[in-house]
């Protein structure tokens, strides 16, 4: 009874300096409550307060999880990010001057980033396909194209790759790349393929 | 109407040169000798149901480019039967006494023919076809002589059989025979490659079909001398295949040994038993050959190192093999014996002026060696004589490439864009006449087979 008695006083003085603090005019003078609903109330009141905290934790809990989860996600998607970018500059073509089967030295860079991913990945094989323009003679471009690939496997070997993860195959001016009777069509056609034969899955980054 | 004529000529021009006429069936010859072949008049007959039959020995004959045909006036004339355009290039000779053709024509059913009305024309030759019961009966008149040189009487498949045609092609070579003695080369086919696919079509450009029995890429078809078989090669699993392929039932095996490197430009020997081709490894392109009849013995004829060695071609009597060599820089014409020794070069060239040669295709006669060259950036269509080892150029009109000899040593089916897309073409040699084989884009790499054996069943 005392402590019902006593929250009873805390909530008459919370309403009279909520009245008090309402300024200007006086506020109306509330009914008294009588003792049990007043006990409802202060029920009703722990109770809400009691929920709300419980809330707050679900939703902290909740949050904790989600950011969890978004790192975790995060964190494969960067690595498939990194796999999808390290095949992508494992395919990238290098192209050749016409009746050519020299690597070109704006060509490379391009062969030594492949030379890395190779090393950084030691179950990875690959194809090298040469190709042709339409220019040359059909069969003898089966020939040029033979050239093209192994200048390019010569290139990966010389640097430290092990021959038997390097496959080549000439395709001559069988399959154009880029449909077309001028030079940009031709010199987009002449050149060397990448693909990953084995390995290529998960790519890990030089 | 000639266009551009002749915009590359080497110092000295041929007597048959290339010439721009794109109409089918006309003759437009840089230097055309009226009169020199013998005239060859074919004998108008009506209602006798045999006009497909006179149409396409007349254009065989035609063909064979041997004959001066001679149109008769109004009648069934070759000209008027053979070709869909205007006959522009018809022409008779002496055609002022062309009147009375007509009337000789048809005195000469009886049996006997109005030879002085025939001579008078320019005929040396009257070709007459006819048909007794389910016979046909072909009758060659010789002018000249007033009497008749052969009569061959052959049962003739239904028009629409498979054999159809063939058997009209051999007819008209066995006529061809009997006027000349020559065997000539209605009866043969021409392969080639078309989408990736092997096709064959004839000579005339009739009944093509598609002989590749699968869906990979195949290139290079090449026939064996007994025209019974051809072989070719095809794309597999990043490798090139070479297999044989019977022309009667389409069954192909593969040559034993292939599958493990790029293998291509299969070429026969004469005899049939050697299979000569380019193999693409490591070490570039060289040439081997197999023994296709015990599918033993491979044999590696070249050792290129830093230069490749590709295209075979077999001399006529097996001795030599005509290749195509990078090892002066560019790819060029070499020789050498058949076993690989005594290798040399044989289409001279002028060192850094001379563009890539390639596709050499030695003749059966044995004296040509036909291939391409570049020459101003295109491809043009050249003929090496074997005995005194000169070349000349055939073709300027267009971009001209991959020739192939029929079996009279004389004609060539060859690649050309000069109608204005990728089509295959025959060239005669000795007259310049030149016509398109077929009427379809995209057409490369034919290979013309030798005469197609099956005996006609002629009866006596």
């Amino acid at each position: 009874m005392k402590s019902v008695s006593l929250l009873l006083a805390l909530g008459l003085g919370a309403a009279v300096i909520a009245a008090a603090s309402c300024g200007g005019n006086p506020a109306p003078q509330n009914p008294t409550p009588n003792a049990d609903s007043a006990a409802a109330a202060a029920r009703t009141r722990q109770d809400s307060i009691n929920a709300a905290q419980a809330e707050a934790e679900r939703q902290a809990a909740a949050e904790r999880e989600r950011v969890a989860n978004q790192r975790r996600a995060d964190s494969l998607a960067a690595l498939a990010r990194s796999s999808e970018e390290v095949r992508s500059t494992l395919a990238a073509m290098i192209h050749f001057d016409l009746d050519k089967s020299n690597i070109r030295a704006d060509d490379m860079g391009a062969l030594d980033q492949k030379v890395a991913i190779l090393q950084a990945n030691p179950e990875l094989r690959i194809r090298i396909g040469g190709h042709c323009d339409e220019r040359g003679s059909d069969e003898y471009n089966l020939a040029l194209g033979n050239r093209r690939a192994q200048s390019a496997k010569q290139y990966l070997v010389s640097h430290g790759i092990d021959a038997s993860r390097v496959e080549t195959q000439s395709w001559g001016e069988e399959r154009p790349l880029v449909d077309g009777h001028d030079e940009n069509a031709w010199s987009q056609n002449r050149r060397d393929e990448f693909e990953a034969i084995s390995g290529g899955d998960n790519l890990r980054r030089p | 109407m000639l266009g551009i004529l002749l915009s590359n000529i080497p110092t000295f021009q041929l007597s048959a040169q290339d010439t721009s006429t794109i109409d089918r069936g006309v003759r437009i010859g840089i230097i055309y000798r009226p009169g020199v072949r013998p005239g060859l008049v074919m004998l108008p007959r009506t209602g006798m149901g045999l006009d497909s039959v006179r149409a396409i020995v007349a254009r065989d004959l035609d063909y064979s480019d041997r004959f001066e045909v001679i149109t008769l006036p109004g009648g069934d004339s070759i000209r008027l039967a053979t070709s869909s355009t205007a006959p522009r290039g018809a022409r008779t000779r002496r055609s002022g006494s062309g009147t009375a053709a007509t009337g000789g024509a048809q005195g000469g059913t009886g049996g006997t023919l109005n030879y002085p009305l025939y001579q008078a024309l320019g005929a040396d030759f009257a070709l007459d076809i006819t048909a007794a019961g389910d016979t046909t009966v072909a009758t060659l008149h010789d002018i000249a002589a007033a009497g008749i040189r052969r009569t061959v009487r052959v049962r003739l498949p239904r028009p629409g059989d498979a054999d159809f045609r063939q058997a009209l092609h051999r007819l008209a070579d066995q006529a061809l025979q009997a006027a000349l003695g020559t065997p000539g080369i209605a009866a043969t086919r021409v392969l080639f490659v078309k989408d990736g696919k092997v096709y064959q079509i004839d000579q005339d450009g009739a009944d093509q079909k598609l002989v590749s029995s699968t869906d990979r890429q195949a290139m290079s078809p090449a026939w064996g001398a007994d025209g019974r078989h051809f072989a070719y090669m095809e794309f597999q699993a990043g490798k090139g295949w070479l297999y044989l392929q019977e022309m009667a039932t389409g069954k192909r095996t593969a040559v034993s040994t292939t599958g493990s490197a790029l293998d291509f430009t299969p070429a026969f020997s004469p005899d049939g038993q050697t299979l000569a081709f380019s193999r693409a490894t490591e070490e570039g392109t060289d040439l081997y050959t197999i023994n296709v009849k015990n599918n033993c013995c491979l044999r590696r004829l070249t050792v290129g190192r830093f230069s490749d060695n590709l295209s075979p071609t077999f001399s006529p009597d097996g001795q030599r093999i005509a290749f195509v060599s990078t090892r002066p820089g560019l790819p060029q014409i070499y020789v050498m014996a058949a076993d690989g020794t005594d290798q040399q070069l044989f289409a001279p060239f002028d060192y850094g002026v001379t563009g890539s040669s390639n596709a050499p295709e030695w003749s059966p006669d044995g004296q040509s060696v036909a291939f391409h060259r570049d020459v101003a950036g295109t491809l043009q269509v050249f003929v090496l004589d074997v005995r005194t080892r000169t070349v000349r150029q055939l073709t300027s009109v267009g971009r001209n490439e991959d020739p192939t000899w029929a079996p009279d040593s004389r004609h060539l089916a060859f690649v050309s864009d000069r109608s204005g897309y990728r089509q295959l073409w025959i060239i005669d040699l000795d007259t310049g006449r030149i016509r398109p084989l077929l009427q379809q884009s995209g057409a490369r790499l034919p290979a013309w087979s030798p005469r197609l054996s099956e005996a006609p069943s002629t009866t006596p």
